[in-house]
């Protein structure tokens, strides 16, 4: 019979090697999946894993947009597993996402038509203090009333998005726009405009914004004691309130970091890609974020990768669609393998598979 | 600080490669559905346009198309990569894709583009729309007849104007053959959730409405209406005619396949222009779904008379005279609405009570 | 406004209805975390349910047993979550939010050809004498089967966690698996049975609604139902009965908005549609303060035996 033997310390070669043991695998399912609805599995596996980055005809394209997808799911995640690490459920970062794009978006368009170089950063504190405080409120509720963060920040989230519903109809919506809901494009709106900070490369600001936030949770978890205060009180939190860490502390951080980041997220999204605030604004970055920050292993550097991997699976599982007319019901199947792949092949770098000899487990 | 808009410079490159592949002697359709197609209402019957195109033409075209692609900059890159694949004709089938479809016609001034719904035209991007109001005014005409508790239910999704207009015009001409008649309307903010649809429906029979009018997509409502025996429901965006003759009496139909279709033959022959379509029950872009027999005879038959008058023209489903909720003048007698009051619609008809939230 | 056009005899029976499926999806993700495992992926057992469920219906003419199929399809769903977090030890909310996409994909490609299509539906079934009861009658007694099964799980769930072994047991394993391991429970066993059943009553709640509510098939239609029964859990703290009324407030809150609204209620409509997330924190709020949270200790934490 076969059993699991915990390894000493974790695996350096299964490490770097589940993921592309994980790819391959899904490679496979996902190719017999393709076959049995009529299409031909070695190309469509093309289509999602190789054109997007290498294809003559799309790749130009669809590699700066392979980082303009994977920015903001970083940029949340990197928020997210602060908060996972230490052992607080905040899985209403689609909330704090659209509540940082209505306050980014309603601090651009206060200025409208003014032209000042000081509206963008002012945007980019707006975002990050809606998403905070939107974050503030499990967080309060948690270290004051003991009221459970999972359920608050989702319930959070059908909030924020009435109130988007509400503010694209009324509040923010375009004067000039004939009546229909939906804001002013804050990409026509250059003071305002998330514009990228080396053109053609897809890296916009939040991007870049991104990059610099997995460098700082690199630094936080590795070398600063608060990284490691966070990690403590996860995973011991007895222990850690002996070691004189302030669990309400360590709530009010990992709550409102996660926040901000998200809400900055939200406020890059709507002054750049997406360009306005709409009914629909939201499109579920929240919710597949917590999804990368678990591929990613709650790691700064696994979150980056986990991020840029995602977004490959949905610009390549569009370019499928596309090209060779696979319904997005298989791509949304094809994804959910890929990550059931690299969450179970992680076994590997914990344990040893051992072949035992009958005796009773 | 030097701001460039997005992509800018990448574009100017694109645009050169996506000519080079357009260059086959198919002619490639490309559809962008904000919904799947699965969803038996709005992205369903643009698929079936889509379907006829294939149909009618056979292999002198290509479509190809793409489900559930969320408003913004997904809904941006979907139609960069269309244009990319060689894509001679792209229709956008949601509202929200407004913004984004202007910004790839810029860049692909080669590959048409028609958005749905929209008001935002340019040299290679024309916008189409159906006039679903002249279908909610048989409705109304329907609804004021046959009810008894003269109390009318309407679950409404967001306060758009495209939603405005379908209830003033069913208020309008159910309060004509009925000068009793009340509007109950609930705001969903949905425009699917089938459970919630359902409690709306549930919520207004239980206050005494006999008829419900929708404007989400989901047939719940038709099945609480059955449920309680004695409501009348009328289909949204598709048929629904499994729940009729009874409770659905009848339906509005979106029929996009005649636009398609010579939209795509004016690609081929190269007659295709930037053009503003607003057509309503006339040209067939909206259908009325068969009159069951539950409705009186006599009913049925004005019914399909105001069908014809609103066909030919020679009625207005907003005619004079019309105030606004609060009393003041809209429409002096005889006179129609202008298309563009209608398309920015945001007031109430007066007799309709409650406040259009926004 | 006309407030009296609200019947709160009818408000309480439609109220029933409404909140079932999010009753039996939240009862079943009850379990599964007692046991000590966190299962994110209701929601995509549940649209699997829905579409099982509605097959077999169309198929057989029989709801009934459409409701038997869906429990076994989101039973076997959910298989897919337990080995992945029990032998193979993955990441318990990951697994469950890919779950999610695993279902909502298979579902819709399962359920193309049935799309436009209407389903035999359950019929009321009015309790004799009981229903006959003025008030009470009408508003209690006159349900569909599945309203009063799903009360009558409540009360089967309460009842074995709180008096039978095997209820102890699975608390104990909730609580500290090493515990129970050490005691010589079979941890992972437990738990896959656990699992198992909030599959299948996930998978009758999405039934309930396909085969029900709606009744019909259409791609996305539990739209969110399964998140809210997560929270509900959360907002019963572990409790069975408390899950019935968590669902019963967050449904008779979302019925009473549209009832106002139709009532013509001076309320801003954007504060009414707000309103039944709102009241569900800050009853939740209320109870918290009064001290008593009973998360499983082990909930969400990955178990191996090492010896």
């Amino acid at each position: 019979m076969i059993r699991l033997e915990k390894r000493a310390q974790p695996s350096q070669f299964w490490t770097l090697a589940t993921p592309f043991l994980a790819v391959i695998l899904t490679m496979i399912a996902g190719g017999i999946m393709f076959a049995a609805l009529g299409s031909d599995p070695f190309e469509a596996i093309r289509v999602i894993f190789w054109d997007p980055l290498f294809s003559e005809q799309f790749s130009a394209y669809s590699r700066p947009q392979l980082l303009v997808k994977a920015g903001p799911l970083i940029l949340i995640a990197i928020g997210l597993s602060l908060g996972f690490r230490a052992g607080i459920w905040n899985i209403g970062a689609e909330g704090q996402y659209i509540i940082g794009a209505i306050c980014g978006a309603g601090m651009g368009l206060a200025f409208y038509p003014t032209e000042s170089f000081i509206i963008f950063p002012l945007m980019i504190m707006a975002g990050a203090l809606g998403g905070w405080a939107w974050a503030m409120i499990p967080a309060v509720l948690k270290t004051r009333f003991g009221t459970n963060e999972i359920l608050v920040s989702l319930m959070l989230v059908y909030v924020a998005e009435a109130w988007l519903a509400s503010v694209s109809s009324g509040l923010l919506k375009n004067p000039d726009g004939m009546g229909f809901p939906g804001s002013r494009n804050l990409q026509q709106y250059p003071a305002a405009a998330n514009t990228e900070v080396i053109a053609g490369t897809g890296m916009h600001y939040g991007v870049l914004t991104a990059l610099i936030a997995v460098i700082f949770a690199y630094v936080l978890f590795s070398r600063h004691m608060l990284g490691f205060q966070i990690r403590l009180a996860g995973e011991a939190p007895r222990a850690a309130r002996f070691a004189g860490v302030n669990p309400k502390r360590i709530v009010f951080l990992c709550l409102g970091l996660a926040g901000a980041l998200a809400g900055m997220a939200g406020m890059y999204e709507v002054s750049g890609p997406a360009g306005q605030i709409t009914i629909d604004f939201n499109s579920g970055y929240g919710f597949t974020a917590i999804i990368v920050a678990f591929l990613g292993r709650l790691h700064p550097v696994g979150i980056l990768f986990a991020g840029l991997l995602m977004a490959l699976t949905y610009i390549g599982g569009e370019l499928a669609s596309l090209m060779l007319g696979i319904p997005a019901a298989a791509i949304q199947l094809f994804q959910g393998m890929l990550l059931f792949f690299l969450l179970a092949t992680d076994v590997f770098i914990n344990f040893r598979i051992r072949l035992s000899t009958g005796e009773v487990a | 600080m030097k701001r460039r808009t997005l992509l800018a410079s990448a574009a100017v490159a694109l645009a050169m490669t996506g000519t080079a592949f357009a260059a086959d002697e198919k002619t490639k359709v490309g559809f962008v559905y904000v919904g799947p197609i699965g969803d038996g209402g709005w992205t369903y019957e643009h698929d079936k346009g889509r379907l006829a195109v294939e149909a009618e033409l056979g292999d002198k075209v290509e479509t190809v198309y793409q489900e559930n692609v969320p408003e913004g900059a997904d809904a941006e890159r979907v139609m960069t990569q269309m244009a990319l694949s060689g894509a001679d004709l792209i229709f956008t089938t949601s509202f929200g894709y407004m913004d984004p479809t202007i910004n790839v016609a810029a860049k692909f001034p080669d590959v048409k583009f028609e958005h749905a719904t929209g008001y935002k035209q340019a040299d290679n991007v024309a916008v189409y729309s159906a006039r679903f109001y002249e279908g909610r005014a048989v409705q109304g005409h329907i609804a004021g007849k046959m009810t008894k508790t003269n109390k009318i239910g309407y679950i409404a999704s967001f306060p758009i104007p495209e939603v405005i207009r379908g209830i003033n015009s069913a208020f309008i001409h159910a309060k004509k053959v009925n000068p009793d008649v009340e509007f109950s309307i609930v705001w969903a903010y949905t425009w699917f959730d089938p459970a919630k649809e359902a409690d709306a429906a549930q919520a207004l029979i239980e206050q005494g409405a006999d008829v419900i009018l929708q404007h989400t997509d989901s047939t719940a409502p038709q099945a609480a209406a059955e449920a309680a025996g004695n409501v009348i429901t009328f289909g949204q965006a598709s048929d629904m005619a499994e729940f009729g003759p009874f409770p659905r009496v009848s339906s509005i139909i979106d029929d996009w396949a005649p636009y398609y279709i010579a939209r795509t033959k004016a690609v081929m022959d190269g007659t295709w222009s930037s053009t503003n379509t607003w057509d309503g029950i006339g040209p067939g872009m909206v259908k009325i779904g068969e009159i069951s027999d539950a409705v009186p005879a006599d009913v049925k038959a004005e019914a399909l008379a105001m069908v014809d008058a609103l066909g030919d023209g020679s009625y207005h489903a907003f005619t004079g005279p019309i105030n606004k909720q609060d009393g003041s003048a809209w429409l002096a007698e005889g006179e129609t609405a202008d298309d563009g009051t209608l398309a920015g619609m945001s007031f109430y008809v007066e007799g309709i009570t409650g406040d259009i939230p926004n | 406004m006309d407030l009296s056009s609200i019947n709160p005899v009818l408000l309480i029976a439609s109220l029933m209805v409404s909140a079932t499926p999010i009753l039996l999806a939240a009862i079943g993700e009850l379990v599964v975390e007692k046991s000590g495992v966190l299962n994110l992926g209701v929601e995509g057992m549940m649209i699997t349910g829905a579409i099982c469920g509605f097959a077999i219906g169309v198929n057989t003419g029989s709801p009934v047993l459409g409701f038997m199929f869906a429990a076994l399809c989101g039973a076997l769903l959910s298989l897919a979550f337990g080995i992945l977090t029990q032998y193979l030890l993955s990441n318990q909310v990951a697994t469950g939010l890919g779950l999610t996409l695993v279902g909502l994909g298979l579902s819709s490609l399962i359920g193309k050809p049935y799309e436009g299509i209407k389903s035999p539906t359950l019929q009321k079934m009015e309790l004799p004498i009981l229903s006959d009861i003025p008030i009470f009658g009408p508003m209690l007694f006159s349900h569909d089967p599945m309203v009063y099964l799903s009360v009558a799980l409540i009360a089967a769930t309460w009842a074995v966690l709180k008096y039978t072994r095997v209820g102890l047991v699975l608390r104990a394993v909730g609580e500290s698996h090493d515990a129970a391991h050490a005691l010589g429970y079979k941890v992972v066993r437990i738990r896959i049975m656990a699992i198992l059943f909030g599959g299948a009553c996930a998978g009758m709640a999405g039934a309930y609604i396909s085969l029900v509510r709606v009744p019909q098939w259409t791609e996305g239609m539990t739209a969110g139902a399964g998140w809210i029964a997560l929270a509900i859990v959360v907002f019963a703290s572990w409790k069975p009965w408390r899950v019935m009324i968590g669902a019963y407030l967050f449904g008779g809150v979302t019925v009473l908005q549209l009832n106002l609204q139709a009532a013509g209620a001076k309320v801003p409509i954007e504060v009414l549609s707000m309103s039944p997330y709102l009241i569900t924190i800050l009853v939740l709020v209320i109870i918290s303060a009064r001290g008593n949270h009973g998360a499983p200790a082990a909930l969400g934490k990955i178990f191996h035996a090492s010896r």
